[in-house]
């Protein structure tokens, strides 16, 4: 083991002792010194292209990119001077020259890091204006690219290849004709994207978004032949508080019904019901490979990000995946199938908003493996969380101040193994509760499997189940799902089962949550593990832990499906997939 | 079995042999430029008319071959007859008419034709032998040999350029006669590499692609990383407009580059070598694939070369159009196969380069000097030049000077001996306004700077630099503030736009001298292009970034004046700008040809034929084509 | 399965491609660092095709299992990809310094004048396509306009025409 060499250092006067290699902005960092920075982010490859946070070193002609400029030893930084402000200054007014200025009418507005730094820095007059770029909006795909917007900063590029493998995007042309697109500047809908949203979650300003789907819920809760009802996913109860300033990591379950019951919903459903009956279905599945041995391991099919990059870039993987609808669609199919019955409800006058993390469900409830037969998709909507915050903001809701709400029955009602669906990981957890059950028909005594658990890109396991050897491979963020997959191909890994969620952490992370608060940022992996955690909070605070323990769904095998994968289940609640072109290269 | 060297001296016996054989002991030996230039300008055919010639006339002992480039570009295409011991005869701007004629007087009677021979001839004792251009002599006295009667090339040292115009390039053992590959056996075999770094060290040799950092530095860096996988790159991607040193010395002398690269690797401890070379010079690339076959064939690349156990070995890889490729950090993304984007430094290349590991490049230029620094030794090398600048630089003089051409100097030679010594002075009697060095990178000098030495630091204080070695000359018919313009657009659009200051702020300086030019500049102006440019040259990411504003701020420096009559009194001084000109027709001068009327393309131009014309003001599009057509110089324009 | 689908894909580029760029890209991928020579196989493709069109660059994509956005983004940052048919003579007007510095501006609007095309366009009859050229390293010629492999020293706007002529130039077809 080498030891890690030290580098001593003065950073306007303060003396820093960091480890060599550090850069200038980390070892400013480490002493509370901000200095402004645009186009690096913690968690991504460093380009040093946006110059904003330069900063004079001693002895160097030109000020240098603190993001990417190692230090050294007794080396003497100033992070600020009448020089520096107004180089910087300069540089984002360049970059505001090439900008729409419309930051009012901006979805970003408030939250725009492009916004911040112009003020920040003091740009109140444009001296250099000239010709900006014009290109369309393409709002081909739920993910929307507005390359006016774009400030070429290159994250999202660099988040598409270096955490999500897609290599969907690139710069294309030369210098002032600089465009981040995919190949051939197509569409994004006739792209290899997969819409996980990742890149709307690091832009800094409004160049990636997410297709807005408020309006048409407006409408619908405006129109009085509709019975329009909602059902949110489990991450969501974990994030939306920060929507209003709560701190990440708390859970505000109770709120977010209330909130959605005072927004005109009819009834607030969960989407954990959705949840539960997945571990159900997917546990008979796999028992039932298990036992014919066949087709192994099962690879889960909750994240429509992860389905979507299968079907372009792992084709051949179809047949291992697991043929499970997703929680949002099980729920979705049953409100216009099992519930409308119920309800004596005409399917399609009932309208279906789903609330998701995610942007890439938007492109599942569209698909037409999830249309009812009468031409229109189970999912009418879905709202990212961003998009819900809004609306309750629009609706002028206190949502600090309101009493606590419980979900509708029956579809409501949800164990604490749903709830974990957020985190990565907790699909498996999930399904290791029932399916050691179901194989032992003995009570577990520890429902948490820590080893499964936690943040970390890849996670392995081996259980053991009456004898049974069970191995578990649990990736998150594509490029690690890749990396596993590979070593399966290769022959080196045997799994039994593997969950793969695209966004890195999971769901609580996934491309439609809210921007995280100052001091913390996307990919963070403390904000993946403080949503997590009032997640598996929330779960361990339930006495109703178990998919299969809960009765609501017992009741609905027993009085609409029949037993679990019969052939009704199969035809509400499977689902199958496609190689789909262009295909992505790996 | 012998030694290393003893082999390559047995092989050049061969050679000798054979080229005796072939092409020295002919009573008559006629060579025929062939570089690009050169066959833009005719030479192909030239060539074949001597090829038929030779055989309708049964000749013997009349051989004929290509040689590269001279420099003397004005003037070609060049062909040199050498009749033995006298000088050779340097026949320029030559026709298939022409060679006909030289054939009839000289080859056939003896009788040379001064006329159709480059001026100057005879000023200067070249002591012109073939024993003495295939001898042991010092590598640069060749080119003197057979050149340097001419005053142009007497004014010049031979360094780099040594054997551009003097041998064949695509016969190997031409090389070899010129001492050819000793300095790499010589290296491989007697010195360890930390021997050949202090050589280098020691000889002052500075990078020649325009940085002018310390060769023997840069190596030495490189040498010191510990690193069983290294890389040498030759950056033969000459992207600056007005600079073609590069593809003269690749298209005239592709071994000598080989041979330094050589050396490099074994210095460094790289056993593969890039050449990166723009896709824009077939002729060069071709060039530099037969010489690098030929070398393999001949046991100098490939596995243990020269009969040593070193392995080295070279590949070619072509740019495609982007000057920012000649940064070094971008050239290693394009060799990677990527967009030639520049990433930050540090890293170094010397410790991380291509695909992470020890890189060193270097130019051409460095490249071919390094056999001269081994076989002449590192003292006589930095006897030449000055204190800081060692050895000798090609510039590629171009523009309204009399001789254009590549030109070498010593270091130190100053800017007046370079245009009025060797180029002559200004072409048509018109006034010298400004020298232009160092590219797009590079700035403006008026004639007060005329006095400055050519090298680095001289030539960075005055607020140019050295460059890659372009120079061209700008006189009073050049408008300064449009120069400008024509620089920024060349960097806008080279731009590769990663970072801001460059891909933003060189488009809105483009848009000022845009405005400037075409009579819409305002007061406030010239402040705003010193700060964006002084924002530009302190925050861009590579060199090149850093560099972009030069022309403008050297420009304003220097012509201030000329940018405030663009912004307050709306003139061209130079008379350049369309925008600002206004074109009228001297009543005195006009004998109502109607020529003018015909061309105007608006039309504006009334007047009935045998009168005066008249142009509408208001509907003139100053389009210059009245002032093209008249023959009479009855339309002003000012 | 795997197999299967991607040497579906395989063999349909393999078909767009021709057959000495396809054995140029196997012998790479059989080399250290093959996708380096990404702009060399665009070169070739370039030099077979006159144009790097979608499909050429999809199938080097996967030809060489490099993702298509980086394929394109490579080939659209070098000016000497050009991704639309030429016409059958190429004009390329050198735009180097010397030349800008002896008139080769007034040479080219007066070349797209004529043609009625810009630069990188192509004229109407298919004949002629214009390019700049970035010093083509022939100084003391300028300006210097190169038709195909021809190179045409010192010339004057008003010489285009019987330049052009020579390759069958006719105003009216060019420009219609």
């Amino acid at each position: 083991m080498t030891i890690e060499k030290k580098v001593t250092l003065w950073i306007d006067g303060v003396k820093v002792t960091v480890p060599e290699k550090t850069t200038i902005l980390q070892a400013a960092d480490s002493i509370n010194i901000n200095v402004p920075s645009l186009c690096y982010h913690p968690d991504l490859s460093v380009i040093g292209a946006c110059r904003v946070c330069v900063v004079e070193v001693d002895g160097q002609r030109n000020p240098v990119a603190s993001c990417s400029y190692p230090v050294a030893e007794g080396m003497k930084v100033k992070t600020s001077s009448p020089l520096l402000r107004r180089l910087r200054r300069d540089v984002v007014e360049l970059i505001l020259d090439n900008h729409p200025q419309d930051c009012q009418a901006c979805v970003r507005n408030g939250t725009c890091e492009l916004q911040k730094l112009a003020y920040d820095l003091g740009v109140r007059e444009r001296l250099f204006e000239g010709e900006r770029k014009r290109f369309p909006v393409d709002t081909s795909s739920p993910v929307h690219r507005n390359p006016e917007k774009c400030i070429l900063c290159g994250r999202c590029v660099r988040v598409c290849d270096e955490v999500q493998g897609v290599h969907n995007l690139s710069v294309q042309h030369r210098g002032f004709n600089n465009v981040v697109a995919p190949a051939h500047d197509c569409k994004m809908i006739d792209s290899v994207c997969i819409h996980c949203g990742q890149c709307v979650n690091v832009c800094p300003t409004a160049a990636f978004t997410e297709q807005d789907a408020t309006e048409s819920v407006f409408e619908a809760l405006s129109n009085p032949d509709l019975h329009v009802v909602v059902h949110t996913a489990p991450a969501i109860r974990a994030t939306i508080g920060e929507g209003f300033g709560f701190r990440p990591g708390t859970p505000v379950t109770g709120k977010l019904v209330t909130a959605l019951r005072m927004a005109g919903f009819h009834k607030v459903f969960d989407t954990n019901f959705g949840a539960d009956l997945t571990i159900i279905e997917e546990s008979t599945e796999f028992l039932s490979r298990v036992q014919k041995k066949e087709r192994l391991p099962l690879i889960t099919s909750c994240s429509p990000g992860w389905v979507n990059f299968m079907e372009r870039f792992y084709p051949e993987l179809i047949p291992l995946t697991s043929t499970c609808k997703s929680p949002m669609s099980m729920l979705s199919t049953l409100l216009k199938t099992y519930y409308a019955q119920q309800m004596g409800v005409d399917p399609e006058k009932i309208f279906v908003v789903a609330v998701m993390p995610c942007t890439a469900k938007k492109f599942e409830a569209k698909r037409p493996e999830h249309m009812a037969p009468w031409g229109k998709p189970y999912t009418d909507a879905v709202l990212t969380t961003r998009e819900l915050v809004w609306m309750l903001k629009c609706l002028g809701v206190d949502f600090h101040n309101l009493e606590d709400g419980a979900f509708d029955s029956p579809l409501g009602v949800s164990s604490g193994a749903a709830d974990i669906f957020g985190a990565t990981g907790g699909v498996m957890e999930a399904a290791l509760r029932t399916a050691y059950e179901k194989i032992t028909g003995k009570e577990l005594e520890s429902l948490e499997f820590e080893t499964v658990r936690g943040v970390e890109g890849v996670k392995e396991t081996s259980i053991q189940i009456d004898g049974l050897t069970i191995n578990i491979g649990v990736a998150n963020g594509l490029q690690n799902a890749k990396n596993l997959l590979d070593r399966v191909a290769s022959g080196e890994k045997q799994y039994h089962i593997i969950e793969i969620m695209a966004c890195p952490g999971g769901c609580v992370a996934g491309g439609g949550q809210p921007y995280p608060p100052r001091g913390m940022h996307v990919l963070d992996p403390e904000l993946g593990r403080l949503r997590a955690k009032a997640l598996y909070s929330i779960d361990g605070s339930k006495s109703l832990r178990k998919s299969h323990e809960n009765p609501a769904i017992e009741l609905l095998y027993e009085n609409f499906l029949g037993a679990p994968n019969s052939h009704l289940c199969h035809e509400l609640l499977h689902t199958h997939y496609e190689p789909k072109t262009p295909r992505g290269v790996k | 079995m012998s030694n290393p060297m003893e082999q390559l001296l047995e092989r050049r016996e061969k050679a000798e042999k054979r080229l005796r054989r072939e092409k020295f002991n002919a009573k008559v030996r006629i060579t025929v430029g062939s570089a690009t230039c050169e066959n833009a300008a005719g030479a192909p055919d030239v060539f074949k008319k001597v090829e038929e010639l030779i055989k309708r006339h049964g000749l013997k002992d009349v051989t004929l071959s290509r040689v590269g480039c001279t420099g003397r570009c004005d003037m070609e295409p060049v062909v040199t007859v050498f009749s033995q011991r006298t000088t050779p005869v340097k026949y320029i701007a030559m026709t298939p008419d022409k060679v006909e004629k030289v054939f009839d007087s000289h080859i056939l009677k003896a009788i040379p034709l001064k006329d159709l021979a480059m001026p100057n001839e005879g000023t200067q004792n070249t002591d012109f032998s073939e024993e003495r251009l295939w001898g042991d002599a010092r590598l640069t006295d060749r080119f003197s040999s057979v050149f340097n009667d001419v005053h142009f090339f007497g004014k010049q040292m031979r360094m780099t350029l040594r054997n551009c115009g003097v041998i064949d390039p695509e016969d190997m053992d031409e090389y070899i006669m010129v001492r050819g590959y000793q300095a790499a056996v010589k290296v491989l075999t007697d010195m360890t590499p930390n021997d050949v770094v202090n050589t280098v060290t020691k000889s002052g040799l500075r990078g020649r692609g325009g940085g002018g950092f310390p060769t023997g530095v840069k190596w030495n860096f490189a040498l010191a990383q510990k690193n069983e996988e290294k890389y040498i790159v030759c950056n033969a991607d000459e992207g600056d407009p007005g600079a073609f040193m590069d593809r003269s010395t690749i298209e005239g002398d592709p071994h000598t580059v080989i041979e330094g690269m050589i050396i490099g690797g074994y210095a460094i401890g790289a056993r593969q070598g890039y050449v990166y070379i723009r896709a824009e010079y077939p002729l060069a690339i071709k060039r530099l694939e037969i010489a690098i076959a030929a070398a393999r064939q001949a046991g100098f690349l490939g596995t243990g070369i020269f009969g040593t156990n070193w392995d080295f070995d070279i590949e070619i890889r072509l740019g495609a159009g982007a000057f920012v490729c000649g940064e070094e950090t971008a050239l290693i993304r394009s060799i990677e196969g990527e967009r030639g984007m520049p990433r930050p430094r540090p890293p170094y290349p010397a410790a991380s380069g291509l695909w992470g590991k020890p890189t060193v490049i270097n130019n051409v230029e460095t490249f071919a000097n390094i056999p001269v620094v081994i076989l002449d030794g590192p003292e006589w090398f930095s006897s030449i030049g000055t204190a800081k600048s060692k050895g000798t630089k090609v510039f590629a003089l171009a523009g309204k000077v009399c001789n254009t051409g590549l030109v070498e100097v010593p270091m130190g030679t100053t800017l007046r001996d370079v245009v009025y010594g060797v180029g002559g002075g200004i072409r048509d009697g018109k006034k010298f306004k400004a020298v232009q060095t160092g590219g797009p990178a590079g700035g403006c000098l008026p004639e007060s700077y005329l006095d400055t030495p050519v090298d680095y630091e001289s030539l960075t204080a005055a607020g140019s630099m050295m460059g890659s070695g372009g120079m061209i000359v700008i006189d009073e018919d050049s408008c300064m503030v449009d120069v400008a313009r024509f620089f920024l657009d060349f960097t806008q659009d080279e731009s590769c736009g990663k970072c801001t200051p460059c891909r933003e702020g060189t488009k809105r300086m483009l848009e000022i001298l845009q405005r400037i030019t075409s009579g819409r500049g305002v007061e406030g102006d010239i402040d705003k292009l010193l700060r964006l440019g002084d924002t530009i040259k302190r925050t861009s990411l590579c060199g090149l970034g850093q560099a972009s504003p030069n022309p403008v701020i050297s420009t304003i420096k220097h012509f201030r004046e000329e940018y405030e009559a663009h912004i307050r009194e709306k003139r061209c001084p130079a008379g350049v700008c369309a925008g600002l000109l206004t074109f009228s027709i001297i009543s005195e001068k006009c004998i109502g040809c109607g020529a003018c009327k015909r061309k105007c393309p608006v039309p504006c131009i009334t007047g009935k034929p045998k009168e005066v014309h008249e142009i509408d003001q208001a509907r003139c599009i100053k389009c210059g084509q009245c002032f093209e057509a008249c023959k009479f110089d009855a339309v002003k324009r000012s | 399965m795997r197999n299967e689908l991607l040497q579906k894909e395989i063999d349909k580029a393999t078909a767009v491609l021709p057959e000495p760029v396809v054995r140029y890209i196997q012998d790479c991928s059989k080399k250290k660092n093959p996708n380096s020579h990404l702009i060399s196989v665009l070169h070739k493709v370039q030099d077979h095709f006159g144009f790097l069109a979608k499909e050429h660059m999809d199938a080097v994509s996967i030809l060489m299992q490099i993702p298509s956005a980086k394929v394109t983004g490579v080939a659209s940052f070098y000016h000497f990809f050009n991704f639309t048919p030429r016409g059958k003579h190429r004009v390329s007007l050198c735009m180097g310094t010397a030349c800008f510095v002896k008139g080769a501006g007034k040479v080219l609007d007066k070349l797209q004048d004529l043609l009625g095309i810009k630069v990188g366009e192509t004229s109407a009859d298919g004949l002629f396509s214009i390019d700049v050229a970035r010093c083509v390293g022939a100084c003391a010629l300028a300006p210097v306009m190169i038709v195909d492999e021809k190179v045409y020293a010192g010339v004057k706007p008003d010489q285009l025409v019987k330049i052009l002529g020579e390759y069958g130039y006719n105003p009216k077809k060019a420009k219609p």
